[in-house]
């Protein structure tokens, strides 16, 4: 009798902590998304009415359309270098058990360690003292370091599971190594690449502590854009452009999944 | 075949563009953080000492640096609390449980900072979900002040970061091996006492993992800590960032930036270090 009291108490506690963790995973985001439709002109909860009338809004709205863009644009760029970069450093590093290759491989991961925010004022001290203008492209420079650590990591995990001997007989065949780069390694670590590639997108578009530094008035990135407008008012249009983020990262995500198993590749991570 | 010396090398080329722009663009600036923040004033005028002797002999800094070390302990106890019993349930379920669970995880980790920290800003509010809520339910008289308080960040920064602590939680309830459990069950032991004694102190690594992820990912948090905490709540972050930003002191600054780093990951690598001590004395026994 004093047993069972006692597991169903814990049976009990297990699944309230269970579904109160499952309603806060998902609430935001729902949250998000439905006042994003709201008729009124306040975050008021659950909205008084229904209409597209934020949308409308932020079509019209120039200064957030032309920060979006930015974003779209520096994540691209820095999705691209991070990807060939740390795409090419993954390949040389995965296998080799020199000393100088783990040292690197170290140094390629620790801007996940560091506090953003230093880099970030550490990178606009280097411009400064250099006498290099604020850019675009200082931008995707800071973007890019940001984001190499989770190709490393991502491209290295598939690379490791490639079984050498394939390469090894693609060039006894008489391959060339371009030709077996092309034809025997790509084709086996597209995941790994799809995956980071999403993931380090991701990475840059949401990224605030390095932008806030390094962007310049003309380079304003959107979730800079965002946070100035929030922590002047609480503008409802900020819920339309949360509304179109979430609607386009869950359209890129099953993009991600059909080419490249991306909830596999970040689960394992 | 090419002989291990010259293959071990050549292998290590394409490493090498990398190599170069980590070194002008991660290296270097990290150089001259340290360096800047050896400066004696603004004008660079002298080296010295200064600005580290002024952040330890200001009760003011001190705090703002004990608060941001506590918030990120305290969001990564809590997301803890959380992660187990859903890490527990996950283990338990069927494929279409297990799916739903990775699903809600993955969806807070894939959704922008802002938009996380926006949303709950819309359930804070004074107008807002949990408000409305208790005063429509009669539980309170008038609007409590949750949005730009400490209480409100850490809830939201615990939905931000749990996901960072329900993987690395869940992929060790994996490895565990399912005989310990169901041989203390066999043997009579409750199924809280089990938890306790047998799951908890085996999957320690993988919580202590994931503690450590959530505790510098909430410490940083910059956006969330504005925007849900406010501008009366001031941590190293925002600090650092008025400071450079708003004061333009940049020795000050840079110096709050190493202070920083130091302090978080120093706590990461102490842990780190006591964990796998402790844990080789479970191995051990």
């Amino acid at each position: 009798m004093q047993r069972s009291f006692i597991d169903r108490l814990y049976s009990g506690i297990v699944g309230a902590l269970t579904g109160f963790g499952m309603l806060l995973l998902l609430a935001p985001t729902l949250v998000v998304v439905i006042i994003s439709f709201t008729g009124g002109i306040t975050l008021k909860f659950p909205p008084p009415s229904w209409s597209l009338h934020w949308y409308v809004e932020l079509l019209q709205s120039q200064e957030i359309i032309a920060p979006a863009l930015t974003s779209l644009k520096v994540a691209a760029a820095a999705t691209i270098l991070s990807a060939v970069l740390g795409g090419a450093a993954a390949l040389g590093l995965a296998r080799s058990r020199l000393r100088i290759a783990r040292a690197l491989d170290a140094l390629f991961m620790s801007p996940m360690v560091l506090p953003a925010m230093a880099f970030g004022l550490s990178l606009l001290l280097v411009f400064n003292l250099l006498g290099i203008r604020l850019s675009a492209g200082t931008l995707v420079l800071g973007h890019t370091i940001i984001c190499v650590p989770f190709v490393i990591r991502m491209v290295g995990a598939s690379v490791q599971q490639l079984n050498p001997v394939l390469i090894t007989c693609s060039l006894s065949l008489g391959a060339s190594h371009w030709y077996t780069f092309r034809r025997i390694t790509l084709p086996l670590i597209r995941r790994g690449i799809v995956a980071s590639c999403f993931v380090a997108f991701l990475t840059s578009f949401d990224n605030v502590p390095v932008s806030l530094f390094l962007a310049d008035a003309r380079t304003e990135v959107l979730p800079i854009k965002l946070w100035a407008i929030l922590e002047g008012s609480l503008d409802v249009r900020v819920a339309a452009v949360s509304g179109v983020i979430v609607l386009v990262t869950l359209a890129g995500l099953v993009c991600a999944e059909i080419f490249g198993g991306v909830s596999r590749q970040i689960g394992s991570r | 075949m090419t002989p291990a010396g010259t293959s071990a090398s050549r292998q290590l080329l394409p490493v090498v563009p990398l190599a170069a722009l980590f070194l002008a663009a991660f290296v270097l600036p990290l150089a001259a953080l340290v360096l800047v923040s050896l400066f004696r004033d603004p004008e660079f005028s002298g080296l010295s000492l200064v600005q580290y002797l002024r952040f330890l002999s200001d009760p003011f800094s001190l705090k703002v640096l004990s608060d941001t070390l506590w918030l990120g302990a305290e969001v990564a106890l809590a997301t803890l609390i959380l992660a187990y019993p859903l890490a527990l349930v996950y283990v338990a379920s069927g494929q279409f449980v297990r799916t739903l669970i990775t699903f809600l995880i993955m969806l807070p980790l894939l959704t922008s900072t802002v938009v996380r920290t926006f949303a709950w800003i819309v359930i804070l509010g004074r107008d807002g979900i949990i408000n409305s809520a208790m005063l429509s339910l009669g539980f309170w008289q008038a609007p409590a002040r949750l949005l730009y308080s400490w209480e409100g960040m850490v809830l939201a920064l615990t939905q931000i970061q749990l996901p960072l602590m329900a993987l690395p939680v869940i992929n060790s309830l994996l490895r565990l091996d399912s005989n310990l459990t169901r041989a203390a069950e066999g043997l009579g032991a409750s199924r809280a006492r089990i938890f306790f004694t047998v799951v908890l102190p085996l999957t320690l690594p993988g919580a202590i993992a994931g503690w450590l992820l959530v505790f510098a990912a909430a410490a940083t948090a910059f956006i969330t800590q504005t925007l849900v905490g406010g501008g009366r709540i001031i941590l190293m972050p925002s600090y650092i960032y008025q400071q450079a930003v708003g004061v333009q002191d940049w020795p000050f600054s840079a110096a709050l930036s190493l202070i920083f780093t130091l302090a978080v990951t120093g706590v990461v690598f102490a842990i780190g270090a006591l964990s796998r001590r402790y844990l080789r004395g479970v191995d051990a026994a």
